[in-house]
């Protein structure tokens, strides 16, 4: 009996002591996402908006972010950078935006992307985003352009 | 079956199993998309095929920690459930939601709506008024189930479980919470994911783990519910910190890499003892029951789970090495092995315990049972060998060499078409396993001439 009270008092104790720090590193974590590995002051209204449109296309369920999601299509983290967007901004838009809207290739034996239909202001927010993300310091991932 | 009220369980396990095959079935298409890729991608893309998978195994998870609750806390607190009314309005709420849920993914409906739309985040993509659904269904469990063990007895098995689901639902409320920002919303994602499947559930699983082991081997209680105490001290410990392996490469500080890597290497030592655990029980218990399948199942879980999320997770989960195999196919088999390994097997084992009792049909038929857990305990590991192969290929293609992932994807074929095939084998084991639970047979062995346990 006695063993098995102090087993559940250590676990107890134990667990809100490892919770508490949990929380107090969330806490500056959060501070540090808003301020040091992002720069809010550049996600606009867009980028938000984008973000938006990433969800409601449920885009999470075929590619990774940041190396999260399915493993069906590729990482777009860094889709931006490795579009040539940080030489060339324009193109790399233009690039993306025919990218979705060219979709489904339709080729036999190639994994299909929908077509969203997503009129030239989503196609732009999404572009937003997708750069934004490629912004965010990922602590040097991925290892190369490939994602 | 000593209380009226168990019988909850029956109904929550149907609907449980009517998901596991619904999930399974997802799963075998997305299997089959991979080989195929044409097949259906105007109609129904992959994305949609993926989230029926992935959301209708979360719910039927939780639908049987639900039930086992229903089924167990009657005994464990010596007194009926506090309102079986409660109970099945619960299961009618989420089993409408999930309907919901289904038919809106399916059918695109509502796209972009805040209350009636998908919310495309992986695994909580329920749209909002499901989500909300789901909250008030999990807020009437717990009422339900409190009441019930607050007039009652009070053990250390109740009261993991309780501190378990609450958990779950507590956690889940930080699904609500969507920011713009990518960074913050993936730190909370990871509330729910994380500190669900290496946190909280893992109070369910050594609770339900323990309930079983004593009922099956006669252990003396004092002795399983200091185990208890142990296990899950040993994986909260390791596991709320241990969240930091998902912290490293989302834009989190960068003391994560160590503490993550620190931490959730020590997320094997809980699993490693559910598996001492359940085989000293077993061996000290001494006890032959008649009901092997069910000490099949909880022994294989504990072995499983050990595999899938402690060796498995840990193959992984170092900074160095996550840093070249993060979101790859070793992710993806990873996943597969733990989920099956600790929450699909636990569920299996309690659902083989608790179903001859609920449908008055001892002595028990069991050897299709056990025939299906071998079947989808080899086709599972199975899968996972694969994909690790795949895994590792393409990780070295892709994160060392830096290959393009469509072309790295078209080497690997070969693991595609036998993931496939592991899996077709794996739903014949579940619709096997389905079968043999829910209709009754005569029994095929003789039943070992010991006393039956309790
Ligand atoms: C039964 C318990 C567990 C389950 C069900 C589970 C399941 C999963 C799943 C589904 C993912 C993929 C999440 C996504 O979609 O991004 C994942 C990721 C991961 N898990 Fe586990 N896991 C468990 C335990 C563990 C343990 C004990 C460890 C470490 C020892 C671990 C290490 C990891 C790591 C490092 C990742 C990230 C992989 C990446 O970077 O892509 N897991 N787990
Ligand atoms: C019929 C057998 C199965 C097949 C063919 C199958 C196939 C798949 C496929 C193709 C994916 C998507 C991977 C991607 O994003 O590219 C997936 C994801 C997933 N499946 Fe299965 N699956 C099967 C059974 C299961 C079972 C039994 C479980 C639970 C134990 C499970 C749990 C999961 C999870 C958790 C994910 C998300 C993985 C992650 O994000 O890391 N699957 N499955
Ligand atoms: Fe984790």
């Amino acid at each position: 009996m006695h063993t098995k009270s102090a087993a559940r008092n250590i676990f107890y104790g134990g667990s809100l002591f490892f919770l508490l720090i949990f929380f107090g590193l969330t806490a500056h974590s959060h501070y540090y996402a808003k301020n040091v590995s992002t720069d809010e002051t550049t996600l606009t209204e867009s980028v938000a908006h984008g973000k938006k449109i990433w969800e409601d296309k449920s885009c999470v369920n075929c590619h990774t972010i940041l190396g999260e999601g399915a493993y069906f299509a590729p990482e777009l983290g860094n889709v931006w950078i490795r579009f040539g967007g940080n030489d060339d901004e324009e193109g790399a838009r233009e690039a993306l935006k025919d990218w979705m809207k060219n979709q489904p290739s339709g080729i036999e034996g190639r994994r299909q992307m929908p077509q969203f239909n997503l009129t030239e202001a989503e196609l732009d927010n999404l572009v937003d985003f997708l750069k934004w993300v490629s912004t965010i310091d990922t602590n040097g991932w991925p290892p190369n352009e490939a994602g | 079956m000593k209380y009226q009220s168990q019988k909850i369980a029956i109904a929550y396990f149907a609907v449980a199993m009517a998901l596991f095959a619904v999930q399974v079935l997802g799963g075998l298409l997305a299997g089959f998309i991979y080989v195929f890729p044409n097949f259906l991608a105007d109609l129904v893309p992959f994305s949609v095929v993926r989230m029926v998978h992935t959301n209708a195994l979360v719910v039927w998870l939780i639908l049987g920690f639900f039930g086992a609750a229903y089924y167990l806390v009657p005994e464990e607190a010596e007194r009926e459930i506090y309102s079986p009314k409660i109970a099945y309005l619960q299961l009618i709420i989420l089993t409408v939601g999930t309907l919901g849920a289904v038919i809106t993914y399916v059918f695109n409906l509502f796209e972009g709506n805040v209350v009636l739309g998908l919310q495309g985040r992986e695994f909580l993509e329920q749209p909002l008024w499901v989500k909300l659904g789901i909250i008030v269904a999990a807020l009437l469990f717990l009422f339900n189930i409190s009441m019930t063990v607050l007039k009652g007895r009070k053990t250390a098995i109740t009261n993991v479980l309780l501190l378990g689901l609450w958990g779950i639902a507590i956690f889940f409320l930080f699904s609500l919470y969507v920011p713009d920002n990518l960074v913050l919303d993936k730190m909370y994602w990871w509330y729910v994911v994380h500190l669900w499947v290496e946190g909280v559930w893992e109070l369910v699983m050594a609770s339900i783990l323990a309930f079983l082991l004593l009922k099956l081997t006669g252990v003396d209680r004092e002795v399983v519910e200091k185990w208890v105490y142990v296990i899950v001290a040993l994986a909260l410990f390791s596991g709320v910190l241990g969240t930091g392996h998902h912290y490293y490469w989302i834009g989190t500080p960068k003391y994560w890499t160590w503490i993550g890597s620190i931490f959730s290497a020590m997320e094997v030592v809980p699993f490693f003892a559910m598996v001492v655990f359940a085989f000293t029980m077993v061996w000290k218990g001494g006890r032959n029951h008649p009901n092997r399948a069910a000490v099949l199942w909880a022994l294989g879980s504990a072995v499983m789970a050990f595999f899938g999320a402690g060796v498995w997770g840990f193959l992984h989960t170092l900074h160095g090495i996550n840093f070249f195999t993060h979101g790859t196919q070793i992710t993806a088999a990873h996943g597969h092995l733990a989920f099956f390994g600790a929450y699909v097997s636990i569920n299996l084992a309690i659902i083989t315990y608790s179903i001859p009792y609920l449908l008055k049909r001892e002595p028990y038929n069991q050897v299709l049972n056990m025939v299906s857990f071998w079947i989808m305990n080899s086709a599972m590991a199975f899968m996972t060998v694969v994909l690790t192969f795949a895994g590792v290929i393409q990780t070295h293609l892709q994160r060392v060499n830096g290959d393009y992932f469509m072309d790295v994807q078209d080497q690997l074929s070969l693991f595609y078409a036998m993931r496939f095939g592991a899996g077709a084998i794996f739903v014949i084991g579940a619709l096997l396993f389905i079968y043999a639970i829910f209709v009754p047979r005569k029994e095929l062995i003789s039943a070992p001439s010991t006393a039956p346990a309790e």
